[in-house]
């Protein structure tokens, strides 16, 4: 009897060790670092919706990446940088594979971490735009675009609007007095000297975000001929408000992807039509992969999202960005040829990460953004953007894709890698091979 | 630089009198708005002698249910009535909850009970609203859109007839709120409880009637703040920073005073928009957010009690 029950216990505790590690091996744990919460919340609700949603989908669907479910753990940081770090440091020993710290006050804490805990981060199109240096920055990636990308075409525009000449011209950047509002200055300050405009710089604290009516008396005051708002959160409908109060053309007031939100342009009620935002991926809910976000997550009453919101741009951005951490860990698979890959393998699959048009098709992405090319050097791409403007309902497309100014922006890239290197002492010289595919 | 600090400003004002004057009349809306939102801390603050740290979010709370309400198909009017039924209800709550229990507790605590109250609101207001923002709804309360452009002084001077309506109702609401209190049997009962708790009981005056009066008209004072401001931006939890302007002004005005409260949010609010037009450049702009508590310690070092607070004398 004894046997039998001691010959019973070891095939059950055979039958659990041997299960735990089969479930272990076919998971890969993505936490969302997200801000549903706080003065930021009004941009942070749509993008984690997004994210999450289509991570459940993949989950859903397709059982989650390569045969691995994922599984998704959101970590609210109300776009504080301390409760940001809060989270990383709680998640990364559960074996976190990759960090969206969303917000470039968390990155810039993280990414001194980010070589020590072998996780990568994945700063999409915002974060430090250095850390597109990959010789300098292994474990960091920001593509599609940097800021500095997004200042360059927005330039672009205006020179194509202004037929080319901008001398005499005045541009003024409307900015967060913080890390992320700051970030397009180096390039904008570049090409004034390039281009022989005047720059005039207008920082907007974070307690005055809703109270910006002396910066637009000074813009008024500089007759400044074009804007591009790096602005966030309440910022962005109240920047939009006080163009219109102040009479500046709507349409010369160009928002970086960020300041894109439907919401943003549409506080300016029907004179907000025409008001611009840089983007790097489309709208709408017509894509089959909205469309699968809709029958396999919304309709079954995963979602936290409204109907209505499928589809609408910082959505459409979640979307985006949970796609990007999928393909690498997709890629990172069939590097390593495992399943439950580790951050290391992600690092190895981020810097691989090569989404082309047929690529996109096949996700059900069909048009919705231009293909994305990461290699070991350059962890951005610097690939495309276009020109999205406000129609009086919805953002549509305004221009063709616009190649940022690499030649421009590319040097100030691997200079300021270089000074954050010389001025970080110790940041540790890049010891990870290249993969051949990257 | 010398030349840059005093000189040029004031040709600047010379050469282009119109944007002097856009300015002092942006100054001015936001300076009564800040009046208002300090109205609100002086009102609880001369009745329990706590500084209300919730007030901020309060204006967020009561915004956030008058177009959460709309949304749900509650006519303007009627959203409005239930709104300030729910500020009610939250006095009374309040009353209830926090201060009975802390009464003859020292200030601190009582302070530290508005942190509590203020994170409990924001939890409150998230699961019933959401994070997501919201328009405020400016046309249904019919409040004017659109502009007065005036040609003067060889320029244009821009009037957005909100800011106007802004500026006119939160006057109104300051001269009633403070004849109210100055002149009716509650206001006196309110000034006796702001001079003395245990004399105002000795005379039976109710501490926890008044207590609720006055959380009820700061959160009539945070409803109309959350219509103003909100209808300038958005409703958003960001709105609750609004709040921290009323500091300076307190600093500057005093924190038992309603003249001081108004006569404080005006000098900060041209002070501040003033500074940030013709001094801001000289160093890179945004020197709004802190000028103002510069201008406060300036007034401070004179009148370390407010421009109108009461002269504290201790017998040692």
């Amino acid at each position: 009897m004894t046997r039998k029950l001691v010959l019973s216990a070891l095939a059950a505790t055979a039958m659990i060790a041997s299960a735990v590690p089969a479930s272990a091996e076919d998971t890969v744990f993505l936490p969302l670092l997200t801000y549903r919460t706080g003065p930021f919340s009004g941009s942070g609700v749509h993008i984690a919706n997004g994210m999450h949603d289509y991570l459940r989908m993949l989950n859903e669907r397709d059982g989650g990446i390569g045969g691995a479910k994922i599984i998704i753990e959101e970590c609210e940081t109300g776009y504080d940088t301390k409760k940001g770090v809060e989270c990383y440091e709680s998640t990364k020993t559960k074996g976190a594979v990759m960090y969206n710290p969303y917000s470039t006050g968390i990155t810039l804490q993280i990414i001194p971490k980010a070589a020590v805990d072998k996780i990568p981060i994945l700063s999409m199109a915002y974060g430090l735009s250095a850390s597109a240096d990959g010789s300098r920055f292994p474990w960091v990636f920001n593509p599609p675009v940097t800021y500095w990308d997004g200042a360059s075409v927005f330039i672009k525009h205006v020179l194509s609007e202004e037929k080319g000449n901008l001398k005499g011209k005045t541009i003024g950047l409307v900015h967060l007095d913080a890390p992320f509002g700051k970030e397009p200055i180096p390039v904008l300050e570049a090409m004034a000297k390039e281009y022989g405009f005047n720059l005039k710089l207008y920082p907007i604290a974070a307690a005055q975000m809703q109270n910006q009516g002396s910066t637009w008396l000074a813009i008024r005051r500089d007759r400044v001929d074009w804007i591009y708002n790096q602005g966030w959160g309440a910022m962005n409908p109240t920047a939009v408000k006080e163009a219109i109060k102040n009479g500046f053309p709507i349409n010369k007031l160009v928002g970086v992807w960020w300041a894109g939100a439907d919401d943003d342009a549409r506080a300016g009620g029907d004179q907000g039509k025409g008001y611009k935002s840089l983007n790097f991926h489309n709208t709408g809910a017509n894509f089959p992969v909205i469309q699968d976000i809709k029958k396999y997550v919304l309709d079954k009453g995963f979602s936290k999202a409204e109907a209505s919101h499928l589809g609408e741009n910082l959505y459409n951005r979640g979307v985006y960005n949970a796609m990007l951490m999928a393909e690498a860990v997709r890629t990172a698979q069939k590097i390593t040829g495992k399943k439950a890959v580790t951050g290391e393998d992600v690092r190895r699959g981020l810097e691989a990460l090569d989404i082309t048009e047929a690529r996109f098709k096949e996700m059900g992405m069909e048009g919705f953004a231009a293909p994305v090319k990461v290699s070991c050097t350059d962890h951005n791409g610097h690939n495309k953007v276009f020109i999205s403007q406000w129609d009086g309902t919805k953002y549509v497309k305004a221009s063709d894709w616009i190649e940022p100014l690499k030649s421009i922006v590319r040097p100030l890239i691997e200079e300021a890698a270089k000074d954050y290197e010389a001025k970080n002492t110790g940041w540790p010289k890049r010891t990870e091979a290249c993969d051949k595919a990257a | 630089m010398l030349y840059n600090i005093f000189i040029d400003p004031f040709m600047q004002m010379a050469a282009a009198p119109d944007l002097l004057v856009q300015a002092l009349w942006e100054g001015l809306v936001s300076g009564v708005l800040y009046a208002l939102i300090a109205l609100g801390f002086v009102l609880i603050f001369k009745a329990s002698g706590v500084f209300n740290f919730a007030q901020g979010i309060m204006v967020v709370f009561a915004a956030l249910t008058l177009v959460g309400l709309h949304e749900k198909g509650v006519p303007a009017w009627l959203a409005v009535l239930l709104t300030l039924g729910v500020m009610l209800i939250l006095a009374i709550s309040v009353e209830r909850v926090v201060l009975r229990p802390l009464v003859n507790q020292p200030d601190i605590i009582l302070f530290m009970a508005t942190f509590g109250l203020t994170y409990v609101l924001i939890g409150l207001g998230e699961i019933i609203f959401g994070g997501e923002p919201k328009q405020m709804i400016t046309e249904e309360l019919f409040l004017p859109r659109g502009v007065i452009e005036l040609n003067i002084l060889g320029g244009r001077v821009l009037l957005q007839k909100i800011d106007i309506a802004a500026a006119v109702i939160a006057s109104l609401m300051i001269v009633a709120l403070a004849l109210f209190f100055q002149y009716t049997r509650i206001g006196r009962a309110l000034r006796a409880v702001a001079d003395s708790h245990k004399a105002a009981l000795s005379v039976g005056i109710s501490l926890n009637q008044i207590w609720v009066i006055v959380w009820f008209a700061a959160g009539l004072v945070a409803l109309i703040t959350g219509i103003m401001w909100g209808a300038r931006s958005d409703v958003s939890f960001a709105l609750q920073t609004i709040a921290l302007k009323a500091l300076p002004v307190l600093i500057l005005g005093g924190f038992t005073s309603v003249p001081g409260a108004i006569v404080g949010g005006l000098i900060i609010g041209l002070g501040e928009k003033i500074a940030e037009f013709y001094w801001g450049p000289l160093v890179g702009g945004g020197i709004e957010n802190w000028i103002a508590y510069v201008i406060a310690l300036g007034f401070l070092m004179v009148r370390p009690q407010g421009l109108f607070g009461d002269k504290i004398i201790e017998r040692i």
